[in-house]
């Protein structure tokens, strides 16, 4: 008896070992690239402005940037289910930023999210995309942060819960979802293509919200880009393949050229984070960059998800109800049949944002309002007036029932539940 | 085979109506709404009232006519996190300086009529204690007067100063509170906060009633300097 469960025992210690082991090897693979000792820089000026062109292209500022803060110093709390991620000083202050970090360092960090002092990077920090990006481009990246001025804002600790705040289950973590890059182009594809593939994949970390995620926040399938909650954030990020969602891959070019530029086209306009994606970091991208995202984005696989079944054409008390709604508080903007009013107001008929299995955003949209990002390309856009402080939470419910069953619109019904937000 | 026929009939209708709603957009005429900063800051109006005119009754403070660059300042602060109202983060997360520039210049350059003041019946003592606060300040707690920076008239003084009158009590009161606990900031020097930490919370509620109890003077309008040098340093005012 004894004799067995001691074997039972070392058995699984040996497991263990092995298991380690295989996680270290996993974890150090394809390291060699790295130096210690930061090297005498001596970027061109060229190099630089790549480098602050390539940090907008990832949207760095957005995490490493406090509000209202220094650039890139860092300290900003990214809320995950497993706790709170605080991002790291990027400026290239001695004590508490980049200062003592070389080149090797850097790309180590992008492409295989380890620290400079050998600790693994959580994927808050979303190398699982940026493992993609080029060497070149990481070094002008580091040349960028390495001319800003020092902010000696020191770092914060990460406030995660166990297990997940163990270097050991992070190394499990990584040997399960996590592939060190760079991006391979693909010979049968254009050049045009391959360069969209590097930046939507790469730097723009799209699938980052854009791909569900697993039990243990883990992209599912973010070469499909088939949508998912944004997590903590009770946002939506559409599908870009199916053609009931964003349904990028089936559009016209011009309307998501136009909204990564400006924030609004035609019939559609960013909001809540997508706001902030246009407003810090595609805006900013030369039209070259954007028309190669919005190829690569249109070559997508269709949809996989199931088109949401219509609903029955009866009309509900609550539909009755968001009618008297709608024509008092938003037909004013939106139209009396919901036409909106290009370049100021999305039309609501036919509109497939209205329509989405998820009601989430149509939730945050009615609850907080909200304006598209001011862009050089529409610099004074048209507001969305908060509900919140207006209608309830029944009245809210009714009010998008009715205009997700209106006009030749065929959404659910919205249950109460879906707009109770916990304050 | 009637019903087959139906059926298949049905799904015929059906597969169309899908189309035309999902082929493109139905065509009509397309609306136009008014190109105005009125019309763009609808947002801002379901709260702060019609022309940023917020009746005092409830709690959002009238935006209408008070100094540019106070508002642009604001602005600014309630997007940069010195100011703390989560609705109004949200609002103004990804909009440009110039814009938001031009959202206060709208809305200060709106010259409308105050309603009446709010509080009516507050205690004699307590309105007292705030008149004497607001226009002689403490000398022995090195609080200085509120009009003195404010304007004689409390009305405010241009640019960065916001005039104090009309309105609601509970703002007032709120704002008091935020400047002590550290929830609104200016740049530094923060003087303000200085001035707010000093108070008493009886010095707070005498202040605000006996502000949301005076009518606006027949100009109300920002003075548009100083009397005299203000008694302490203040970020906001070259923010």
């Amino acid at each position: 008896m004894i004799t067995r469960t001691l074997r039972q025992f070392l058995v699984l210690l040996l497991l263990g070992v092995v298991a380690a082991a295989v996680a270290l090897w996993w974890n150090e693979r394809d390291e060699s690239s790295t130096t210690s000792a930061p090297e005498a820089l001596a970027p061109t000026p060229q190099q630089i402005e790549r480098g602050a062109y390539l940090a907008r292209a990832g949207n760095c500022a957005g995490c490493h940037t406090a509000r209202g803060a220094k650039p890139y110093a860092g300290g900003v709390g990214i809320a995950t289910p497993f706790g709170t991620v605080f991002s790291s000083n990027l400026t290239p202050d001695n004590a508490n930023g980049l200062g003592q970090w070389s080149s090797g360092d850097f790309w180590r960090a992008l492409h295989h999210g380890r620290s400079r002092d050998g600790r693994l990077l959580y994927p808050a920090f979303p190398y699982t995309s940026y493992t993609l990006v080029s060497r070149e481009d990481s070094d002008a990246l580091f040349a960028y942060f390495k001319s800003l001025p020092g902010v000696s804002r020191p770092n914060q600790a990460h406030a995660l819960d166990f297990p997940y705040n163990s270097q050991a289950a992070l190394a499990v973590w990584r040997a399960l979802f996590f592939t060190p890059g760079p991006y391979v182009a693909e010979s049968d594809q254009s050049a045009q293509w391959n360069r969209g593939a590097y930046l939507v994949r790469g730097l723009g970390h799209c699938a980052e919200c854009h791909a569900e995620r697993n039990a243990m926040g883990a992209r599912k399938d973010p070469l499909l880009l088939q949508g998912g909650m944004v997590p903590l954030q009770r946002w939506y990020a559409p599908s870009l393949a199916a053609v009931h969602e964003a349904g990028v891959n089936q559009a016209d070019t011009e309307p998501t050229l136009a909204l990564l530029k400006t924030g609004v086209a035609q019939d559609r306009s960013a909001m809540g984070p997508m706001a902030e994606v246009v407003y810090r970091s595609t805006q900013y991208l030369s039209d070259a960059d954007l028309l190669a995202m919005v190829a690569y984005l249109k070559d997508r696989p269709g949809p996989s998800i199931p088109r949401p079944t219509p609903v029955a054409t009866e009309k509900s008390a609550q539909y009755s109800g968001g009618e008297q709604i709608y024509a008092r508080h938003c037909a004013q903007c939106h139209g009396e049949r919901g036409e909106g009013a290009p370049g100021a107001y999305a039309p609501l008929a036919g509109n497939r944002a209205v329509t989405l299995a998820s009601t989430a955003n149509l939730v945050q949209a009615v609850l907080n309002g909200g304006y598209p990002p001011s862009t050089t390309g529409n610099p004074r856009p048209y507001g969305m007036p908060p509900f919140r402080q207006s209608l309830d939470d029944v009245q809210v419910a009714a009010v998008l029932t009715y205009i997700r069953q209106a006009w030749g619109n065929t959404g659910g019904a919205v249950p109460v539940r879906d707009v109770v937000q916990p304050q | 085979m009637a019903r087959t026929i139906g059926k298949f009939a049905l799904a015929v209708l059906g597969a169309v109506a899908l189309q035309a709603h999902g082929a493109s957009a139905p065509v009509q005429p397309q609306r136009q709404v008014p190109d105005t900063m009125a019309q763009r800051t609808q947002a801002c109006t379901v709260c702060h009232g019609k022309e940023g005119r917020a009746t005092n009754a409830g709690y959002f403070p009238r935006i209408a006519g008070k100094p540019a660059t106070y508002l642009y300042n604001q602005l600014v602060n309630f997007r940069d996190g010195r100011r703390s109202y989560a609705a109004m983060t949200h609002l103004l997360d990804y909009l440009s300086d110039a814009y938001l520039r031009e959202i206060a210049d709208y809305f200060a350059g709106l010259d409308l009529p105050y309603p009446p003041p709010q509080t009516v019946d507050a205690p004699a003592q307590l309105l007292e204690r705030g008149r004497i606060l607001v226009q002689q300040g403490d000398a022995k707690r090195e609080l200085p007067a509120c009009v003195r920076c404010h304007g004689t008239a409390m009305t405010g003084v241009e640019p960065a100063t916001p005039g104090l009158l009309g309105l609601p009590r509970d703002y007032l009161v709120g704002q008091l509170g935020a400047w002590q606990n550290g929830r609104r900031h200016t740049p530094t020097p923060d003087c303000m906060a200085r001035v707010a930490q000093k108070l008493s919370a009886e010095d707070v509620g005498a202040i605000a009633s006996w502000l949301s109890a005076q009518p606006l003077p027949a100009n109300s309008h920002a003075a548009l300097s100083s009397p005299d040098k203000r008694p302490l340093d203040c970020g906001s005012v070259v923010q």
